[in-house]
């Protein structure tokens, strides 16, 4: 075998997909099953719109790119990708000061941020608030079912040579590769893509990687019609997502999806891997969303789920050889992001693996990057 | 005592549900589903299947086998989500 | 909204949370029992305003139980319940109760099996057939089939021929002659066998056969049921023969689940039960893995009113601190042997699978048809429930899995040459929500702090 990806989730089946598309002989383990860890606990998003320009941004454009290649190979429909475009709302006159700035600098990265006033956003989305002070617009960003595109993409690996290895967990790491629960596997590199527990195999690896969990809630309505054409989300989002607050942020994200459903996010907690549901979360997350689309107010809450984002302290991924374990890869760490950067990923490691030059420096991804006192 | 159902007089005694009130009217099915479009009523009367959906004074997604009918209520037949005015 | 205290909450007021409720009243305990229905009495003791008992069994325990003054709350769903340092926060449709103690008694609902058409109006679980029969005073049909597996199609079929419903006829998939398999169990409990009997007698006075190894495979129709197709069938349950029967309703069922929205909320043990159902793990003194929940009645078991009506005052005194009742609890493994033996009788067979066709819908709400779970389980390789439930949503629609949960199961399993786990059942079970909430009445809710 030539590459060995541990974890068939998002990121895991993008490697596989990639590599095995590259000519290389992949297998894949997974202790659980098919995108049973945070895949399973996402929305699916593919977004440009929720970062600040560096390397992350860069890595979501090409990412962008890659997955609306990846919907014409194989058909938008087979995991519900849909095109759909992203708008943000601000809802104070700082927000909106800060949100046309965002906007202006991402516009200098290759982004397509449009302004919108808050007549426009009524025309957007109609069923929005009228009590907005303004927006933007950000038609690059996608939206998947993240389920089945993780499922699709092994379906694809699969087809081209790829073996998928369900109910298979990692207990240590070999010269030549793992070992397994089911036996020994050997490969010339092994790719680490168990996102919230690829600290634990960078550990097991002996290349210790801060991989932290970051719990995040999402609710679902019952069914209803196309309610919102976009992915629709509150301008503090982004300043959540950068920020290292321990406690509970919340800060509403809503779209609709292909089976009439409506989601709504986005919480972050750091509360270790704790699966109980926290009503207060619930709560806010609901009094948030129904204060940006007041028509929410009537339709009732179906289900909610849990799942938990990998993150590194500087809310950057690892990604690319380890320098310290000859042979080790990472592809993990996209906290909250992973199903959007999944494509880029997969395809960097796919060029690295192959000797090709990377269409990204991945420098900015080193997984030895971090300082000693960080890693512990 | 009574109730409007799609036009039409229901009557109904104290204590019925609209569900049990329609089907003693002769009426299987009040909704239609959301993907096939395929005729739906009460199924298994107790409140656990959701099959039964109703709309109720304006109100969509209420379960008709729970729902106890009451004199002046105005029941209309579901389709699909119930949502459809929302619609954008 | 209103927030109220009490020392033990008991949740459902069928014969099992009844029971319990009066157990701990006497016992000194502060009560409070909740229910969404507008009455006490649950699914067993369904009844209209001015019944009269006939027709209905342990008539005279339910009145005994009602006269007993208590803090009953109806129209008080319970969509979650929360653990806190000082007990429990109940979340209902009407308010919060808070409580140091709670007792699940949630009971259970009509297990089912998929089969071509059984989507059409007309079809009804036969607990739903019975609700209709005994809560409303209505006949779901004049010409009625019905069928399914298990004790309980008798007393829906002799309920339905004495409110004047033609009763084409009982079908039972099984061959419950199998029950000459366990003389003890059967011995100690012969009032369970006058029962059976007396229902027997009721269909033959009205005409009504009763068939066993038969079932409906199949129902035909347009806008409505009109005829079924009633298979005979090997003991693995495939059909040997077929026969069609013209008809306007069907009562189906297979047995019973439990409700266990509420012990999975609160995180507690459960474990498949003898009859292949997913059940909540009590000891002998009903005591759940978590402490201070109690179980009672079907919810850690199916086994019937009686057994029901037992684990409840036991459920009732000791969470109360009252002594234990040996007499109780010897009832208790008497009542438990029969439903064991009962369980045995009626098992349900793998055969079934053979009689759905690829377009069969499995999932009512979402409309996910037989084809749409293999190509999950095929293409994609989902080896699990949860996995096929994520990708081709069975479960995913506004019942979370209740009515489609076990089938899924059982085809998953199927597919893996291995028998159904606890786990499987399990990945299709939990529900944060049990019961409906808008958003704009979760956002709006206040509970008081203790």
């Amino acid at each position: 075998m030539d590459v060995l990806v541990i974890g068939a989730g998002m990121v895991g089946a993008a490697c596989a997909y990639y590599c095995a598309a590259a000519g290389l002989r992949v297998g894949v383990v997974e202790r659980g099953a098919v995108a049973s860890g945070t895949t399973s606990g996402g929305e699916g998003n593919i977004l440009v719109s929720d970062k600040e320009p560096g390397a992350e941004l860069d890595l979501a454009l090409l990412s962008v790119r890659l997955w609306a290649s990846l919907g014409e190979r194989f058909g938008a429909d087979r995991f519900e990708l849909q095109a759909k475009g992203g708008v943000v709302v601000a809802r104070t006159a700082a927000a909106a000061t800060g949100l046309a700035d965002l906007a202006a600098r991402q516009r200098a990265c290759g982004v397509d941020a449009v302004d919108v006033s808050s007549a426009e956003l009524a025309s957007l989305e109609p069923n929005l608030t009228r009590d907005v002070v303004g927006g933007a617009h950000y038609p690059q960003d996608m939206q998947v079912q993240p389920m089945l595109a993780a499922a699709e993409l092994l379906r694809q690996a699969r087809s081209l040579g790829a073996t998928v290895h369900t109910g298979t967990s990692v207990i240590g790491f070999t010269r030549g590769g793992v070992r397994t629960s089911a036996g020994e596997m050997s490969a010339r590199w092994v790719v680490n893509a168990a996102g919230t527990w690829g600290g634990e195999i960078a550990a097991l690896a002996g290349a210790p990687v801060p991989i932290l969990p970051r719990r995040g809630f999402v609710l679902v309505t019952e069914p209803l019609p196309t309610v919102m054409r976009h992915k629709v989300y509150s301008a503090d989002y982004v300043a959540n997502v950068a920020s290292d607050d321990a406690g509970l942020e919340t800060s509403v994200v809503v779209e609709g999806t292909s089976a009439g459903t409506v989601l709504i996010g986005a919480s972050r907690e750091r509360v270790g891997f704790d699966r109980h549901v926290s009503l207060p979360v619930l709560r806010r997350l609901a009094a948030e969303a129904v204060a940006l689309f007041p028509f929410l107010a009537e339709v009732n809450l179906l289900r909610g789920y849990l799942g938990f984002r990998p993150y590194c302290p500087d809310h950057l991924p690892v990604i690319g050889q380890d320098p310290r374990v000859p042979g080790l890869v990472h592809a993990c760490g996209h906290e909250g992001a992973g199903i959007g950067l999944s494509a880029a990923t997969g395809h960097l490691i796919a060029q690295t693996l192959t000797g090709a030059t990377p269409d990204l420096d991945l420098a900015p991804f080193r997984p030895d990057r971090f300082a000693r006192e960080v890693v512990g | 005592m009574s109730f409007s159902f799609a036009g039409k007089e229901i009557v109904f005694g104290a204590g019925q549900s609209v569900g049990a009130a329609l089907i003693a009217a002769g009426y299987r099915s009040w909704r239609t589903t959301r993907h096939d479009g395929a005729p739906r009523g009460v199924f298994c009367g107790i409140g656990v299947c959701f099959d039964c959906l109703v709309v109720v004074n304006g109100r969509p997604n209420q379960r008709a086998c729970l729902t106890e009918a009451r004199d002046g209520d105005e029941i209309e037949p579901q389709e699909g989500t119930g949502h459809a005015h929302l619609a954008c | 909204m209103p927030t109220s205290r009490a020392d033990i909450a008991i949740l459902g007021a069928g014969p099992a949370g009844l029971a319990a409720a009066v157990a701990a009243h006497r016992a000194g305990a502060r009560v409070t029992l909740l229910d969404g229905a507008a009455r006490v009495g649950g699914q067993y003791w369904r009844h209209r305003d001015g019944d009269n008992g006939a027709g209905h069994h342990l008539w005279s325990t339910l009145h005994r139980l009602r006269e007993t003054p208590l803090d009953f709350r109806p129209g008080h769903a319970i969509w979650h319940v929360e653990r806190t340092d000082d007990g429990f926060t109940i979340h209902t449709a009407a308010g919060e109760v808070l409580s140091r103690t709670v007792i699940v008694a949630t009971g259970a609902y009509d297990r089912q099996l998929p089969f071509p058409g059984w989507t059409l109006p007309g079809v009804f679980t036969a607990g739903g057939a019975q609700a209709l029969l005994k809560g409303h005073g209505v006949v779901v049909g004049e010409r009625v089939v019905v069928t399914g597996t298990g004790p309980f199609l008798l007393p829906v079929a002799a309920g339905l021929a004495e409110a004047g419903a033609r009763v084409l006829g009982v079908f039972e998939a099984g061959s419950p002659l199998g029950f000459a398999r366990h003389p003890a169990a059967v011995a100690r409990n012969l009032g369970k066998l006058t029962e059976g009997a007396a229902y027997l007698k009721t269909l033959r006075r009205h005409r009504v056969p009763f068939r066993p190894r038969r079932t409906v495979v199949a129902a035909h129709g347009d806008d409505r049921v009109r005829a079924v197709t009633v298979a005979t069938l090997d003991d693995t349950w495939r059909v040997v023969a077929e026969q069609r029967i013209e008809c306007d309703a069907v009562a189906v069922g297979y047995g019973f689940t439990p409700q266990l929205e509420i012990p999975l909320q609160l995180g507690c043990d459960t474990h498949l039960d003898v009859d292949g159902s997913l059940v909540a793990t009590a000891d002998d003194r009903q005591r759940a893995s978590v402490p201070g929940v109690y179980l009672a009645g079907e919810v850690c078991g199916v086994g019937g009113a009686q057994l029901s009506l037992v684990e409840g005052e036991l459920a009732g005194r000791h969470a109360a601190g009252a002594a234990l009742d040996k007499r109780l609890v010897r009832r208790r493994t008497t009542l438990r042997a029969f439903a064991v033996a009962m369980h045995r009788t009626y098992p349900v067979r793998p055969g079934w699978q053979s009689w759905l066709a690829d377009d069969t819908l499995v999932c009512r709400c979402e409309e996910v048809p037989v084809r749409e779970i293999q190509r999950s389980i095929v293409d994609f390789g989902a080896t699990e429930p949860r996995t096929v439930k994520l990708l081709a949503r069975p479960g995913m629609g506004l019942c979370q899995g209740r009515v489609c949960g076990y089938a899924t199961a059982c085809l998953v399993a199927s597919a893996g040459t291995r028998s159904v786990t606890a786990g499987d059942l399990l990945g299709l079970s939990a529900r944060p929500i049990a019961a409906p909430i808008t958003l704009g009445a979760l956002a709006e809710q206040q509970v008081e702090e203790a």
